[in-house]
């Protein structure tokens, strides 16, 4: 017997909940995290290297432009900090009933967002 | 470590539990850098070089990367197997991701080394 349930995995028709949002985000954010790690290491490998590498990187730090790429690469760090704390906490249970879960879900939108507005403030 | 990942006979409790524990070390040791750079508002290189010459830093530290690329092997290794099909493919790039941590492993720890 076959029988035909109605399927739709067409990407852009689907609704995502926030919690899938959420979800798929603190995958981006793990991907571009491994990405920059040979970058960190570089970066910070110059500035502990030498006196005159160590200046180099401080200029590079009070130019806008360097200040600003910084912060762009310290938004998936803290989102996924934000967001694998709410896993850790999903272990033990907390946030997830569907309710909770959601509200789970903007709180961990909120809190990263507020702490990615926190670091480009002291970044600058 | 490649092979019992990829081998599809046990049920990934170590590797969910190496993300866990991986997790906490990463989130430890960078609120901890993060605590010290909001505290120092000028570092300079004697200070930045002295912190990284501590004996219990240099420890801190090579856990804090191992953790890292453990972290990180999982978390790719979970990608990869999500979104790549074929076997050989996706064997291949684990691999190349596992020999590009590894090496990252090693640079990390010589510059250690040589502070």
């Amino acid at each position: 017997m076959i029988i035909h349930r109605p399927k739709n995995l067409n990407l852009f028709t689907i609704h995502f909940p926030l919690p899938a949002i959420v979800s798929i985000l603190h995958r981006v954010s793990g991907f571009a995290l491994f990405i920059l790690i040979p970058v960190v290491i570089w970066i910070w490998s110059l500035s502990i290297g030498s006196p005159d590498t160590f200046d180099i990187v401080q200029q590079w730090l009070s130019s806008p432009w360097f200040k600003f790429i910084l912060w762009l690469f310290l938004i998936p760090f803290c989102y996924h900090l934000v967001a694998g704390i709410r896993h850790l906490l999903m272990d033990v249970h907390v946030g997830e009933e569907l309710k909770s879960g959601r509200l789970a879900a903007w709180i961990t939108m909120a809190v990263a967002a507020a702490l990615v507005i926190l670091v480009g403030v002291w970044l600058w | 470590m490649v092979k019992t990942v990829l081998s599809t006979s046990h049920r990934g409790l170590s590797e969910w539990f190496i993300q866990r524990v991986s997790a906490i070390v990463i989130a430890v040791y960078s609120i901890g850098l993060i605590g010290y750079f909001a505290s120092h508002s000028e570092i300079s290189f004697a200070e930045w070089h002295g912190l990284f010459s501590n004996l219990w830093m240099k420890v801190a530290t090579v856990l804090f990367v191992l953790s890292i690329l453990f972290h990180a092997w999982v978390g790719m290794w979970t990608i990869i197997t999500d979104y790549v099909k074929p076997y050989v493919i996706s064997l291949i790039l684990n691999v190349l991701i596992f020999f590009a941590l590894l090496s990252c492993f090693f640079w990390v720890f010589f510059i250690l080394w040589s502070v």
